[in-house]
C-alpha cells in the first residue's frame, strides 16, 4: 500500500537538509525540535510553499501539478502566524478553506470551533486566541487528505489546546493523515508517530513514547524529563 | 446592487462632464454648431476619458498594490511610484528633448517601474506600514524635488511653470492622441492586474497560505509591481501626479467586498474613475474664478479620509 504522504528528499537551502519522509493515512505525526530546527521549513517544503528541490506527492498526486482547487482537497497548511490584515469576517475567513461555496461547511465548523458569536466579526479585530480558532477551522475546512499544522495549539487556552488536539485527532480517519508540529512535548502520548527535527535534519522518527526517553532528545532540547522539565548540564 | 449604483453615478457624472457648464455650450452652439462638436469632441471628450481611465487605474493599481503588500496604506502615490513616474517623463520631456507621447509614456513607466524596485530594496517584500510609509515618504519627496530641480533648470526656460502640472496632476487641454497613448496601455495593464484577482485574493491570508493553494507569491509580485509600474506611468505621463486617488478608492471598495482585497479592484476602479472624474469636475465649476490644480482637490477631499484610516489602524493596533 502506498503511503498518503510521499517526500523525496527535500530540501530548503540552508535551513531544511534533504529530507525523505512518508506518512501513512490514518496517523497522527507530530513534529518537534528547538526553535530555528527547521519544522516549519519542513511543513512548508511539504505545503509545497518553498521548496528547493525534491519532490511531494500525496496520495499518489505530484503536488507540483495540482490545480489549486485540487491542492485544497489534497492539503491544508496553517501556518504559526495568526496576522490577518484584512477585516474579513470570520465566516469568510472560513469559506476561504473551501474550493466552491458551501455555507452549511461553514457553518458546522463556525459550531465546532463555537465561533457563533464571533462569526460575523471581522478577524482583524479578533484576539489571537480566537484568530487562531478560525484559521484552524479554515484549514479543516475542505476535509483535505493532509493536515500541515504549525504550532495549532500555541496562544490557546488550556481548554482550547484540549478541544484542538481532540478536533485534530477527529479530522484524521482513515484516508486522512496530520503532520503537526509543537512544542509542549506533555501532548506527545497523545500522537501515533514522533518526529524529531534538528539543525535542519530529521535526527529521530518513532513512536512518542520512544522519543521521550530518547539521549536524542536531551541532546536537541537541551533539557531531561523526569518528574518534571529540568535544564541539562 | 451597489454596482448599479455605482454605474449610474458614473453615467451622470459622465454627461455632466461632458455637457457642463450648459449655458456655455448651448451658447457656442447657437453660434456655431461646428465649433460647438469640436469644444466637445477635442476639449471635453479626452478630458472626461482621461478622468475616467486615470481613475479607474488609480483604483486598480492602488487595490493591487495593497493586496500585494498587505497594506491598506500602499497606493501608488504613497510607494512613491507616480512621483517616480513625473520624474521620468519630465526627464524624457525636458532633457531628452523627446515629445513623442509614446516615448513620455515610456519614460513615465520606467521611472515608475524604478520607484517600486527601489521600494521593494528599502522596505522588504511584506513591510510593516511605518517602514512601507517611510520608504515611500522617502522616495516620493526625492523623485518630486528632482521633478522641481529638473524643472528648473531645464533648456527651455518656461519649463518651471509646468511644475504645477507635473506634481499637482491636470487633465486640461490634452489631446485625443495623448488620451489614447495613456489609456490603452494603462487598459492593457489593468486587465492583466483584473486578471490577477484570485491569486491576489489568496493572499489575503498570507504568502504562505498562497502558496500552499498553489499561487506563486514571487510571481504574483513580479506581475504586480510591473503592471502597476505600467499603466500608472502610462498615465502620469500624460496627466502628472494625482495624489490619494490610488489610497482612498480601494479602501472604500473593500467595505463592498467584505474586506477582500483581490475582489476590490473592479469596484475600486469604478470608484477611482467616479472619484477623480469629480474631482475634475469640482476644478472646473467651482465658481472661484480661477483653475485650481486637480491634486489640490483630491488632497483636500482625501486627507480627512485618510486620516480617518490611520485612527482605525492605530485603535487596530493598540486595542
Amino acid at each position: 500500500m502506498t503511503p498518503l504522504l510521499e517526500a523525496q528528499a527535500v530540501s530548503v537551502s540552508g535551513r531544511l537538509e534533504p529530507t525523505s519522509l512518508q506518512l501513512g493515512a490514518g496517523t497522527l505525526t507530530a513534529l518537534i525540535g528547538p526553535n530555528g530546527s527547521g519544522k516549519t521549513s519542513l511543513l512548508r517544503a511539504l505545503a509545497g510553499v518553498e521548496l528547493t528541490s525534491g519532490s511531494v506527492r500525496i496520495a499518489g498526486e505530484s503536488l507540483g501539478q495540482a490545480s489549486p482547487a485540487r491542492r485544497r482537497a489534497l492539503l491544508s497548511f496553517l501556518p504559526a502566524s495568526r496576522d490577518v490584515t484584512w477585516p474579513i469576517s470570520a465566516r469568510d475567513v472560513i469559506a476561504l478553506g473551501l474550493s466552491s461555496p458551501d455555507p452549511s461547511r461553514v457553518a458546522e465548523l463556525v459550531d465546532l470551533l463555537e465561533l457563533g458569536s464571533l462569526a460575523d466579526r471581522p478577524v482583524d479585530r479578533l484576539s489571537t486566541g480566537e484568530r487562531a480558532r478560525v484559521l484552524l477551522a479554515r484549514a479543516l475546512a475542505s476535509k483535505p487528505r493532509l493536515l500541515l499544522l504549525d504550532e495549532p495549539l500555541s496562544n490557546l487556552d488550556p481548554y482550547w489546546v484540549l478541544r484542538t488536539l481532540a478536533l485534530v485527532q477527529a479530522a484524521v480517519g482513515s484516508d486522512t493523515a496530520a503532520l503537526v508540529s509543537l512544542h509542549d512535548l506533555s501532548h506527545l502520548p497523545q500522537f501515533d508517530r514522533a518526529i524529531l527535527v534538528h539543525r535542519g535534519w530529521p535526527v529521530l522518527d518513532g513512536s512518542p513514547e520512544q522519543m521521550r526517553t530518547s539521549p536524542a532528545l536531551v541532546d536537541a532540547f537541551r533539557v531531561r524529563l523526569g518528574s518534571d522539565w529540568r535544564i541539562e548540564g | 446592487m451597489i454596482r448599479a449604483v455605482l454605474a449610474s453615478a458614473l453615467v451622470v457624472l459622465t454627461t455632466a462632464a461632458m455637457l457642463l457648464p450648459w449655458a456655455a455650450l448651448q451658447e457656442l452652439w447657437q453660434r456655431d454648431p461646428a465649433l460647438g462638436a469640436t469644444v466637445l469632441l477635442e476639449l471635453r471628450l479626452p478630458r472626461l476619458l482621461l478622468a475616467l481611465g486615470y481613475g479607474a487605474t488609480l483604483g486598480i493599481t492602488g487595490a493591487a498594490l495593497q493586496a500585494l503588500f498587505a497594506n491598506p496604506l500602499a497606493s501608488p502615490d504613497i510607494t512613491g511610484s507616480s512621483s517616480g513616474a513625473a520624474l521620468g517623463a519630465v526627464a524624457g520631456g525636458y532633457w531628452l528633448g523627446w515629445s513623442q507621447p509614446l516615448a513620455l509614456a515610456g519614460c513615465g513607466m520606467a521611472g515608475a517601474l524604478l520607484a517600486l524596485i527601489l521600494l521593494l530594496a528599502l522596505a522588504g517584500r511584506r513591510a510593516d506600514t511605518a517602514t512601507l510609509l517611510l520608504a515611500g515618504l522617502a522616495i516620493s519627496l526625492a523623485a518630486g524635488a528632482m521633478t522641481s530641480l529638473s524643472l528648473a533648470l531645464a533648456p527651455s526656460p518656461f519649463a518651471f511653470y509646468d511644475s504645477f502640472d507635473w506634481l499637482m496632476g491636470s487633465l486640461v487641454d490634452r489631446s485625443l492622441e495623448q488620451a489614447t497613448t495613456a489609456l490603452i496601455p494603462a487598459a492593457l495593464a489593468c486587465g492583466w492586474l483584473l486578471a490577477r484577482t484570485p491569486s491576489l485574493d489568496a493572499l489575503a491570508l498570507g504568502e504562505d497560505v498562497a502558496g500552499s493553494l498553489g499561487h506563486h507569491p514571487e510571481r504574483i509580485r513580479r506581475e504586480v509591481v510591473v503592471a502597476s509600474a505600467l499603466a500608472v506611468g502610462a498615465c502620469v505621463s500624460v496627466c502628472g501626479a494625482v495624489g490619494f486617488i490610488g489610497l482612498i478608492a480601494p479602501v472604500l471598495a473593500r467595505r463592498l467586498t467584505g474586506g477582500h482585497p483581490g475582489r476590490a479592484l473592479w469596484p475600486a476602479a469604478l470608484l477611482g474613475a467616479a472619484l477623480l472624474l469629480s474631482a475634475d469636475l469640482l476644478t472646473r465649476l467651482a465658481p472661484l474664478g480661477r483653475t485650481i490644480p486637480l491634486g489640490v482637490v483630491t488632497a483636500t477631499l482625501g486627507t480627512p479620509l485618510f486620516l480617518w484610516l490611520l485612527l482605525r489602524m492605530r485603535w487596530r493596533l493598540a486595542p
